[in-house]
C-alpha cells in the first residue's frame, strides 16, 4: 500500500458507507441529486426554508412543479468540490454580508444541499469534539453549552430589539454581531470551565464535563427565564438560513471552522502536541510539552465551536429553546468523530474524518425522512450504523473475522 | 494504644448520607408539613423506579464501565407492557417479556463491549439510541394501562396499609428487595468482589485469574434487568406507557452514583451509597414543589454543583490516600 492511501485510510469506511448511502439513494429516491439554481431577491434568504426544529422534511422542499435542470451524482459532487476550493478563503470576510443577499444572485437548491445545512451543526461540533477525544477525553456537555450560546443570543437581540441595551444606536444591520460576540465568549467561558476541571484539578474527562452538562441547562433556562425567546434579526437569521456563494452561510461557517483548525493543527506543531498528549501524556510532558495547557486549549476550543453550534441552532429556528436545543447533539457529535476515525482512546485524529461521519449522520437521518419514516424511529437504523462503523474500525473484530476466514481457508485446504 | 480512624473508604458514603439529612433538615426548617412520614414515604414511591435504575448503573460504574441505556430501557418496556396489555394479553406475559428483553439486551451490550473491546460508551449510547427507537416502533402515543386485573391487584391488594393514610406502596417494597440483593451480591459474592477488581485494575483482575469478560458481561446483563425491572415499575407507579419518558434519566442515574459516593473510574463506592443518592436527588425535587416560588431549572444547577462537589471530594480523597500509601 503507497503512502498517499495510508494517509487516507481512516476516511475509506465512512466513505463506503456513505457512497452506499448516496447509491441507495440514487436508485431509491426520486429528485435526491436534484439541485436546482435560483434567483434570489433580497428578502428571500432571510425568510427561506426555517423549519422548526431539526424536523426539515427535504423531500417536501423541492417543488416538482418547478423546472430546473436535474444535475447528476458526479456533477453536483465535482460542483461543489469547486466552489468550496475556490471560496475557502473567501468565507470569513463573507460575514459582513448581512443582508443575506448572495453575491451572484443565486443559490442552489436541493437535498445534498440541505443535509449539508442541517449537518453543520453537527460538523461544527464534531472539529471541537474531534481535537478534546484525540487528546484522550471527552466533552459531554457540549449541548448544554449550545442551549446557553443560543439563550444569551436570543436575550441580548431581543434586548437590543427593544432598544434598552447598549449598542443598539447602531441599528439592527450592525447590533446581531454583540449576541453573537457574546455567545461565542460565553461558550467559550464554557469550555475553560471545563478544561479548568480536567487539566486545571485532574478530574476525569467524562465526569468532569457531566457537571456542565447537568447543570448547563439550568443556566440557559436560567439566562432565558424559562421562557422560549423567538427574534427575527435579519443578521442573526442569516447564520443558518441566509446564502452566500450558492451554498447556505452555515457551511460556509464549517469550511472557515474546518480551515482555521486544520491549518492550526497540521500547519502548526500543535496537532502533533495534541496527539502526544493523547498518546501518553506523562511521556510527553517529559518530553517538555505542556501537556496540561494542551488539553486545557483543546477543551476552549470545544467550547468555542459548541457556541457556534449553538447559535446555528438557534438561528435555524429563530429562537432559543433551553430544553431542546442541541438535546443528544453530544452524542451526534461524538459519534461523528468516532465514524470519522479518531480513535476514542486518543493519540490521532482526522478532522476530515469527523466532517465525514457528520455528513453520513444527517445523511443517513435525511434518507429515513425522505422514506417517510418517522423522526422517531430515525435512532435505529443510526445506532446501527453506528455499530457496524465501530466494529469494521475495532482491531479485534477485524482480527476475529480474519482469523475465522483464514481457519476457513485452512479447513479448505486440508479437504 | 491505637487511635480510632475513620477508614478513608467510608468519607464519600458519609458525606452522601450527611448531604441527605442536611437537605432534610433545611425542608423540615422550612417547610411545616416537611417532616411528615408521608413526605418521607412518597420519596421512595416517586423514585422507586429511579433507584432500581441507579442499582444496574452503579454495578456498572463499579467495573469502570457505563452505561447510557437506562432511561431508554425504561421507556421502551413500560410502552411494551402498556401496548401488549391494551392489544388484550395478559400483564404478567407482557412483564415477564419485557423482562426478557432487558436482560437480552444489556447481554448483548455487555457482549458487543467485551468481545470486541468497543467503548462502553459508545455502545451503550448506540444502545440508548437503538431500544427508545424501538419504543417508538411500537406505538408512537401514550397508552394507558385500564382495568387489567394484575395491575389493579397490584395497586390494591399489595399495598401494605401503614394506618393514617400511609400505604406502602408495592413498588417501594420491590426496590428495597432489589436493593438488599444488590448488596448482598457485591458486597458477598464471589462475582461482585469480581466487579471491584475489576474496576480497580482489569489488568490485574485479568493476571489474577478472574473471569474479566464473563464478569463484565453479566455486569451490563444485570444492568438491562435493572433497567427493564424499572420500566415495570415505571409502568406500575404511571399505569401507563410513553415512549418519551424518562430522556436523559440516564445522566440523572449517574449523578445520583456520583452522589452516592461512587468513583467514576470504577472499583470504589458501595451500592447501598446509590440509595442516599436517589433520596437526595428526590429531596432537592420535593424541597423545590414545596417551595413553589424557585423555578425547577434550579434543580438542575443544584444537582450539578452537587456533583461538582463530590467530585472535588473524591479527588482530594484520592489524592491523600496515594500520597499516604506513597509515604508508607
Amino acid at each position: 500500500m503507497n503512502k498517499s492511501s495510508n494517509k487516507f485510510r481512516h476516511l475509506v469506511w465512512p466513505l463506503v458507507s456513505l457512497a452506499l448511502l448516496l447509491l441507495f439513494n440514487a436508485i431509491f429516491t426520486d429528485n435526491f441529486f436534484k439541485i436546482e439554481v435560483k434567483k434570489q431577491d433580497s428578502t428571500q434568504s432571510v425568510q427561506a426554508p426555517s423549519v422548526p426544529g431539526d424536523s426539515s422534511v427535504p423531500g417536501t422542499a423541492i417543488d416538482p412543479t418547478e423546472v430546473a435542470a436535474a444535475a447528476a451524482a458526479e456533477e453536483v459532487e465535482a460542483a461543489k468540490q469547486t466552489v468550496k476550493e475556490s471560496a475557502g478563503q473567501q468565507a470569513v470576510p463573507e460575514k459582513k454580508d448581512d443582508k443575506g443577499v448572495s453575491i451572484f444572485g443565486y443559490y442552489l437548491y436541493g437535498t445534498p444541499i440541505d443535509i449539508l445545512n442541517q449537518g453543520s451543526k453537527v460538523m461544527v461540533l464534531a472539529i471541537g469534539m474531534t481535537l478534546v477525544i484525540a487528546t484522550g477525553g471527552i466533552d459531554i456537555s457540549v449541548g448544554a453549552v449550545m442551549a446557553i450560546a443560543g439563550a444569551i443570543a436570543a436575550l441580548l437581540i431581543s434586548m437590543l430589539d427593544a432598544g434598552n441595551c447598549i449598542g443598539a444606536g447602531m441599528g439592527p444591520s450592525v447590533y446581531w454581531i454583540i449576541p453573537v460576540l457574546a455567545a461565542l465568549v460565553l461558550a467559550t467561558l464554557a469550555g475553560f470551565w471545563n478544561g479548568m476541571l480536567v487539566a486545571g484539578f485532574g478530574i476525569q474527562p467524562m465526569v468532569a464535563t457531566l457537571v456542565l452538562m447537568v447543570a448547563g441547562r439550568g443556566v440557559a433556562q436560567l439566562i432565558t427565564d424559562g421562557q422560549i425567546i423567538t427574534f427575527d434579526n435579519p443578521g442573526l437569521v442569516f447564520l443558518c438560513n441566509g446564502h452566500a456563494l450558492f451554498l447556505p452561510f452555515s457551511v460556509w461557517i464549517v469550511v472557515a471552522m474546518y480551515v482555521i483548525f486544520g491549518l492550526l493543527t497540521r500547519k502548526t506543531a500543535f496537532g502533533l502536541f495534541i496527539e502526544s498528549v493523547g498518546n501518553n501524556e506523562r511521556a510527553s510532558r517529559y518530553a517538555g510539552i505542556e501537556a496540561r495547557r494542551i488539553k486545557w486549549l483543546t477543551y476552549v476550543i470545544c467550547g468555542f465551536c459548541a457556541g457556534m453550534a449553538g447559535l446555528l441552532a438557534a438561528s435555524n429556528i429563530k429562537c432559543a429553546d433551553s430544553n431542546n436545543a442541541g438535546l443528544n447533539l453530544e452524542l451526534d457529535a461524538i459519534l461523528a468523530t468516532v465514524i470519522g476515525g479518531t480513535s476514542m482512546a486518543g493519540g490521532r485524529f482526522f478532522l476530515s474524518g469527523s466532517l465525514v461521519g457528520a455528513i453520513l449522520i444527517q445523511t443517513l437521518t435525511t434518507t429515513m425522512y425522505m422514506k417517510n419514516v418517522s423522526p422517531a424511529i430515525v435512532a435505529v437504523p443510526k445506532a446501527m450504523v453506528v455499530i457496524i462503523v465501530c466494529l469494521l474500525q475495532s482491531p479485534v473484530f477485524r482480527a476475529k473475522v480474519l482469523s475465522i476466514f483464514a481457519s476457513k481457508a485452512a479447513k479448505g485446504g486440508v479437504q | 494504644m491505637k487511635k480510632f480512624k475513620f477508614p478513608m473508604r467510608y468519607v464519600p458514603i458519609s458525606a452522601t448520607i450527611l448531604v441527605f439529612f442536611i437537605v432534610y433538615l433545611i425542608g423540615i426548617i422550612s417547610f411545616d408539613n416537611f417532616g411528615s412520614p408521608k413526605v418521607f414515604l412518597d420519596l421512595f414511591v416517586d423514585n422507586a423506579y429511579l433507584g432500581i435504575a441507579v442499582i444496574g448503573t452503579a454495578l456498572v460504574i463499579l467495573t469502570g464501565g457505563i452505561d447510557l441505556s437506562v432511561g431508554s430501557i425504561i421507556a421502551f418496556t413500560s410502552i411494551l407492557i402498556a401496548k401488549m396489555i391494551a392489544s388484550g394479553s395478559n400483564a404478567l406475559v407482557a412483564i415477564a417479556l419485557a423482562l426478557v428483553i432487558g436482560i437480552a439486551f444489556g447481554m448483548l451490550q455487555g457482549w458487543l463491549i467485551h468481545c470486541f473491546s468497543l467503548p462502553p460508551f459508545l455502545v451503550t449510547l448506540a444502545g440508548m439510541f437503538f431500544i427508545r427507537g424501538c419504543g417508538f416502533i411500537v406505538s408512537e402515543e401514550s397508552i394507558p394501562i385500564k382495568n387489567d386485573p394484575v395491575f389493579n391487584f397490584i395497586q390494591n391488594d399489595l399495598t401494605i396499609k401503614l394506618g393514617k393514610g400511609m400505604n406502602l406502596r408495592f413498588i417501594v417494597i420491590v426496590y428495597i428487595v432489589v436493593l438488599i440483593a444488590a448488596i448482598f451480591f457485591s458486597q458477598r459474592t464471589r462475582a461482585g468482589r469480581s466487579i471491584y477488581a475489576i474496576g480497580d485494575n482489569e489488568l490485574a483482575a485479568t493476571l489474577m485469574g478472574i473471569p474479566v469478560g464473563r464478569t463484565k458481561i453479566m455486569t451490563y446483563t444485570i444492568a438491562g434487568f435493572c433497567s427493564a425491572l424499572a420500566g415495570v415499575v415505571y409502568a406500575v407507579y404511571l399505569k401507563a406507557g410513553n415512549p418519551l419518558n424518562c430522556v436523559g434519566l440516564e445522566m440523572d442515574a449517574i449523578a445520583a452514583v456520583v452522589i452516592g459516593g461512587t468513583l467514576l473510574t470504577g472499583g470504589v463506592g458501595y451500592v447501598f451509597g446509590s440509595l442516599f443518592g436517589v433520596l437526595v436527588l428526590g429531596l432537592i425535587q420535593t424541597l423545590i414543589v414545596f417551595d413553589g416560588r424557585i423555578n425547577s431549572w434550579w434543580t438542575r444547577i443544584i444537582v450539578g454543583l452537587l456533583v461538582l462537589a463530590f467530585i472535588f471530594m473524591q479527588n482530594l480523597i484520592t489524592k491523600i490516600s496515594k500520597s499516604k500509601s506513597k509515604s508508607q
